[in-house]
């Protein structure tokens, strides 16, 4: 019964809530009829220029001059009366310096505004009219056969009862539309005051990108100084503990020899322990932030990771200006990582790194110069992003200051490596 | 003799002394920073200075460029600098300053073998030089091959060269390698020929062969 019975009801329903009667019908109205007041201003400075065209320049220039005043009083009209928040145009600095009120005079948004003021707001004016009129109409039309009871039965010419049955059904055809008409008008208006009124999203979506894209830089710069900060402190804390632990080991190791063999196994075995241990952390710092890239750039940091290959490495780097501390980061990580993938899988005889700073290619949206790193090796190639977990983390790195990497890589090599990375970062 | 020691973690401080007085020498002086090390250098005129690579203020590489200026200003002092970890330029730019005072570059886990330390120690106060066997391989490594003269090599040339880079010497060489030495003399003399280096430059072409060997300086 609930399921065949809820069709009928829902049309019930839908039909009340749409009723001349409803909430739905007094808000549209109100506020469509809410524009006349709000136009009125601009009404009246138009029909001055039209009637009088000399001094009739002087309302167009107080309009201009109330316009962020009309564009509040629209908002608040959409506001309250529709539950609608036309979103706020962004101002920046003060209000009323000359500087700032030039700006504002140049900026698009102004003129957009001053669009809707001028253009949209008479025609809402209208159709609010419009509205209005509906109602007084169908009302009064409905009302017909009461309006006659009220006049002297002479009055009434003969087959008046026919004309005044069409009146009357007009007016409640009327009543009924007038609802839909606010709605309609409504809408146009909402649709009109959300692309004038409201700021512009293309440009909205355009700054939120570069606000992105500093908060981006933002977190990696602040990465990379806790990594810094990391390397830092294990540096002057533990690192060397763990040496004056192991010199202390030593010293006991060469001064107390007459121990007896138990005692100077145990010494020996802390000694090579505390050895390793420093083995150990001496990778992980260095993996972290190599303190000869703070000081030197990358040419020196970079020197330091080809000669610790397990092959000869070619290295050249050409950098007339330091590119910024975190894009010589992830050009070391880059560098360092791509280096540690050809010892693992490439078979390679030998390496060729070569870093170049060169200007940006033409219509590069942020014209800033491209640091571009070449790894060459004569391995056996087949070297597949898709697979190897080395190629993934270079990528990302790579991907996170904007950079671009191009892998090729046929299977019996040569493979080639190619990193750009945007220096302005 | 007497030494002065610029190392900015007082327990390694502490340590140092006592390895140092180990090898017989009197700390004349121990300091945390550069400007602390330049002054007793001046003060004390040291036979060595041994000195830790980062150092207050900026924590990079201040005892590099200290060291570089001990070896301007007081050519009598040697220097050995200690650092976390060995970076090649560094071990270039020291050896490129010539003064007949001995310089070491080593890493700082190097001390935790005391003997071999002591041994280095006295060996750079000696005049002679220490380098990291850490560094010498990354050399070796980088100078493989190539048009490189030091591709002329034989591999058994190059170990040679390798152990004289550390600063050892004949007989040290040949213990280390399990030779005669004489046998360490022919290579020694081949290497020579190899790189160059013609006869009456006498002993100082071991350090020239050395030299070669980091970085192309004469």
């Amino acid at each position: 019964m609930a399921i065949r019975g809820g069709a009928p009801r829902r049309t019930y329903t839908w039909i009340t809530a749409h009723a001349p009667w409803s909430a739905w019908a007094w808000r549209n109205t109100t506020f469509t009829a809410a524009a006349i007041p709000a136009a009125l201003p601009v009404l009246l400075g138009l029909t001055a220029t039209v009637m009088a065209p000399g001094p009739g320049t002087i309302p167009p220039l107080l309009i201009l001059l109330i316009g962020p005043l009309l564009t509040r009083l629209q908002r608040s009209r959409f506001r309250t009366l529709l539950g609608l928040d036309v979103p706020e145009v962004e101002r920046e600095g003060s209000r009323f310096t000359p500087f700032a009120v030039a700006r504002r005079l140049r900026s698009e948004a102004t003129w957009r505004q001053y669009g809707y003021h001028l253009l949209v707001s008479p025609l809402a004016a209208v159709a609010g009219g419009l509205v209005v009129l509906a109602w007084a109409f169908g009302t009064a039309a409905t009302c017909v056969y009461g309006w006659i009871w009220i006049l002297p039965a002479d009055t009434r010419t003969p087959g008046w009862t026919d004309d005044y049955d069409t009146v009357t059904v007009g007016g409640v055809l009327l009543l009924l539309a007038a609802p839909w008409l606010a709605a309609l008008f409504a809408r146009l208006d909402s649709v009109a005051a959300a692309a004038l009124l409201g700021p512009n999203r293309a440009r909205e979506l355009e700054r939120r990108v570069e606000d992105l894209a500093e908060s981006r830089a933002g977190v990696l710069d602040a990465a990379d100084l806790e990594r810094r900060r990391i390397e830092r402190d294990l540096h002057d804390g533990a690192q060397q503990r763990l040496v004056a632990l192991a010199m202390n080991l030593g010293i006991a190791r060469a001064t107390l020899t007459d121990l007896p063999p138990e005692a100077k196994a145990v010494i020996d075995e802390a000694h090579r322990e505390a050895k390793e241990a420093i083995e150990e952390l001496n990778n992980l710092v260095r993996g972290l932030h190599p303190a000869v890239l703070e000081d030197r750039g990358l040419d020196a940091a970079l020197s330091g990771v080809a000669a610790r290959a397990p092959f000869p490495v070619e290295l050249t780097v050409d950098i007339e200006q330091r590119p910024g501390a975190t894009v010589e980061a992830v050009a070391y990580f880059v560098v360092s990582e791509a280096l540690a993938n050809v010892a693992k899988h490439a078979r390679a005889e030998r390496c060729r790194v070569h870093v170049v700073r060169a200007p940006a290619p033409d219509g590069s949206a942020r014209g800033a110069d491209l640091l571009r790193i070449t790894v060459t090796d004569d391995g056996v190639g087949g070297a597949d992003p898709a697979r190897g977990t080395g190629l993934v983390g270079l990528r990302k790195r790579v991907g996170s200051v904007d950079g671009t990497i191009m892998i090729e890589s046929p299977l019996g090599g040569p493979t080639v490596i190619t990193v750009e990375l945007p220096c302005g970062l | 003799m007497r030494a002065v020691i610029a190392e900015d973690s007082v327990l390694l401080r502490i340590g140092l002394v006592k390895v140092l007085e180990m090898a017989g020498f009197e700390v004349v002086a121990e300091t945390g920073d550069a400007e602390g090390l330049l002054a007793a250098v001046e003060e004390h005129r040291p036979e060595l200075a041994l000195v830790d690579v980062r150092m207050p203020p900026g924590f990079t590489d201040e005892g590099v460029r200290t060291a570089l200026m001990i070896r301007q200003e007081s050519p009598g002092t040697a220097v050995l600098l200690l650092s976390q970890y060995v970076e090649e330029r560094y071990a270039a730019d020291l050896l490129a300053t010539q003064t007949r005072a001995g310089v070491g570059y080593l890493l700082k886990q190097r001390v935790a073998d005391v003997e071999e330390f002591i041994d280095a120690v006295r060996r750079v106060a000696a005049g002679g030089t220490a380098l990291d066997p850490q560094v010498v391989a990354q050399l070796l490594l980088r100078r493989g091959g190539g048009s490189d003269p030091l591709g002329r090599l034989t591999p058994r040339e190059r170990e040679v060269l390798a152990l004289m880079a550390e600063g050892r010497s004949n007989a040290g060489i040949a213990a280390e390698l399990v030779v005669s030495e004489s046998a360490v003399a022919k290579h020694i003399n081949s290497i020579f020929a190899k790189l160059d280096l013609p006869p009456a430059d006498g002993d100082h072409r071991r350090v020239l062969a050395v030299l070669r060997f980091l970085d192309g300086t004469p």
